[in-house]
């Protein structure tokens, strides 16, 4: 088997052992309903997480994410309740914002050469600070076209709902995939996480490609927001926090090599699911306490760690072994 | 060597100073130092010591992006630590015991970062990922999800106390720089550290242990953080797994950056590094005091960084060089 294939299968893998596990334990975990609520529960996480593929892909980092979200929310919230704005009109502006934010944040990594990890975290500062400036109280939502959406939903059999904002993410990884797999962007941003100075040698167009990585970050981020923001009808400036960390780690789990150029979309579908699903068990034990759902995301990520490293040091050994045998 | 490291530390106490003449003019009673119950009051003072633990984290990131690395796990140290110590005190152990098991934890979380990034080779971001994410949940272990309360005075001093009228977390973050100070720089450990981070492959070639320097990097980097898990937690006289630390390794990620050294590892300097921290924190003081809105506080710290980095940024040194005037003709 294809030595890159193998992180992703393992990801998968471990997926159906642990679903099988938790319906051994309860079988009524084996049913739409749970499966329509893992989807809905996580559907801002995926979203975001689709953009840090990208990013991490690209050999970068994007730690603005939690705050973007948490931006959108409390600017959707905001603008609902001071002006007589539709919410569609206010969603087209909120993207239009954290894709330039976004874009700016690439410009600056590319021209200033600093690296992504520092400007992101300005990023972060920033998003979270007009957040604060715009409401430090939660503000609620209520429109006509908010109820619209929340409830607009498809009843699969066995009475399970896909909701608007599952089916939103479901949508958004395949886009992902097929832009990470079927366009020369895509290509693009596997050769610079393969390194820099050989993509520019290939003709990879380095800034342009850098400054469309962290627009697509920026922009998949405030959609994570408008979602969270159906997810829970409010806009608060303190909600989302550290959710860069979850996306990370689901990006991880799902396959992805953190130093770049490595790893598939699909992956962090499965990377997400499994945090989702560790978090469903927990709440449907009800005596474990949410502080496992930590300590089991972290043992995963060292499991995932060292399975990496370990396929990464086989193929080179292979490699040398063909070189002098 | 003198005028040297003058040099080096001018554009931070530059922009300290800065910084302070700034919040002295909207503020005007800031450098008004009171004694009161046998411990010096006063703006300064404040900064000084609320600053405490972003400075001690500072100390041990210095070294650890000296090398090359990052560690983004000192806030979840200082959450495990700081639990660990109110346990220790629920559980009547003296002072010194309570402090050594304290310490002794975070140089355990400094171990288990250094061997996966140095014995396991795994990038130092996503290695030390692992114990910040997990390393609250293990806090959460310890203190069965409550805030751990204590009234143990010994250990509320580390916290609140003072010896000859300055607080203890001043003392203790000075001391811990000194020290760590005197040790690198006065040996060649120095030297051995810029090399790994310059280029790990050719300091091993040359003959660096670098694999036990870059374990007893992160061991640095786990007892600063241990000390500051304490000193948070001696602060609120309780440990709080949630919140003790959290997003401090950002800030002292940050004070190092703006200490001038790089995250591309090589030439550090701790004393910059604690300079940066205090920047840091007078800019949180500052905000506070001139009446500011909190609100700005994060978007006026997001500013500022983005200021300093634009001054610091490779790509500004190369078109400076092109400006300035030939030093010397070939």
């Amino acid at each position: 088997m294809n030595a890159r294939l193998f992180p992703l299968a393992a990801t998968i893998a471990i997926f159906l052992v642990a679903y099988a596990i938790c319906y051994a334990q309860f079988p009524a975990m084996l049913s739409t309903r749970v499966v329509g609520n893992l989807l809905t529960d996580n559907a801002f996480l995926g979203i975001a997480a689709v953009g840090m593929t990208f990013v991490i892909l690209s050999g970068g980092i994007d730690l603005s994410i939690g705050s973007v979200i948490a931006f959108s929310g409390v600017f959707i919230a905001v603008l609902l309740r001071d002006t007589g704005l539709d919410p569609l009109p206010v969603f087209v502006m909120l993207l239009v914002i954290t894709t330039l934010f976004g874009a700016a944040m690439g410009a600056v990594i590319y021209f200033l050469e600093m690296p992504p990890f520092i400007v992101t975290l300005a990023g972060m500062f920033l998003a979270r600070g007009m957040a604060y400036v715009l409401s430090i109280d939660s503000v609620p939502i209520a429109h006509e076209t908010y109820d619209a959406l929340q409830s607009l939903y498809w009843l699969m059999p066995g009475k399970g709902r896909l909701t608007f904002i599952g089916g939103l993410m479901l949508v958004v990884f395949l886009a992902g995939i097929l832009v990470a797999h079927r366009t020369r962007f895509g290509t693009n941003v596997y050769a610079l996480g393969g390194g820099v100075q050989t993509a520019r040698l290939m003709g990879v167009p380095v800034a342009r490609t850098t400054i469309l990585i962290y627009a697509l970050s920026g922009f998949l981020a405030g959609l994570s927001g408008i979602v969270f923001s159906l997810y829970t009808s409010a806009g608060y400036s303190l909600a989302t926090v550290g959710v860069e960390l979850d996306a990370i780690a689901a990006v991880v789990i799902g396959g992805t090599l953190l130093t770049g150029g490595s790893g598939f979309v699909a992956g962090t579908f499965f990377g997400v699911l499994i945090m989702g699903l560790i978090q469903t068990y927990v709440i449907f034990d009800g005596t474990l306490s949410s502080w496992w759902t930590k300590i089991a995301i972290g043992l995963l990520l060292l499991a995932f760690i060292v399975l990496q490293k370990g396929l990464v040091v086989l193929t080179e050994r292979r490699q040398s072994a063909a070189r002098t045998g | 060597m003198n005028a040297r490291f003058l040099r080096r530390i001018a554009p931070q106490i530059a922009t300290l100073a800065a910084v302070v003449a700034l919040i002295a003019f909207v503020f005007p009673g800031f450098f008004d130092i009171s004694l009161a119950n046998g411990r010096l009051y006063g703006s300064p003072i404040d900064i000084l010591n609320r600053g405490a633990p972003v400075a001690l984290l500072a100390i041990g990131m210095t070294l650890v992006i000296a090398t090359g690395g990052i560690d983004l796990s000192v806030g979840a140290v200082m959450a495990i630590c700081g639990a660990v110590a109110a346990w220790c005190v629920r559980q009547d152990y003296g002072l010194v015991s309570t402090l050594a098991v304290s310490l002794s934890a975070g140089l355990a979380c400094g171990v288990w970062n250094g061997f996966l990034v140095a014995v396991l080779r795994i990038q130092p971001i996503v290695a030390t990922l692992i114990l910040m994410v997990a390393g609250r949940g293990i806090a959460q272990l310890i203190t069965e999800g409550a805030i751990l309360t204590f009234n143990h005075e010994g250990l509320i001093f580390m916290g609140s106390g003072a010896v000859f009228a300055i607080p203890t977390p001043v003392l203790l973050w000075l001391a811990m720089g000194a020290l760590v100070t005197l040790i690198v720089r006065r040996s060649a450990l120095g030297l051995l550290i810029e090399a790994i981070g310059v280029n790990q492959r050719a300091s091993m070639l040359s003959g660096v242990n670098a694999r036990v320097l870059i374990v007893a990097v992160y061991m640095t980097s786990g007892l600063c953080a241990a000390l500051a898990g304490i000193i948070a937690a001696a602060d609120i006289r309780g440990a709080d797994a949630n919140n003790a630390g959290l997003w401090l390794e950002l800030d002292a990620i940050l004070a190092v950056v703006i200490g001038g050294t790089s995250l591309l590892g090589g030439r550090f300097s701790i004393v910059a590094s604690l300079i940066g921290a205090m920047i840091i924190q007078a800019v949180n003081t500052g905000i506070l005091l001139s009446g500011f809105p909190p609100e700005f506080n994060l978007v006026i710290k997001a500013g500022i960084i983005l200021v300093i980095l634009v001054l610091q940024s490779p790509a500004l040194r190369v078109a400076t060089t092109f400006i300035k005037p030939a030093r010397s003709l070939r």
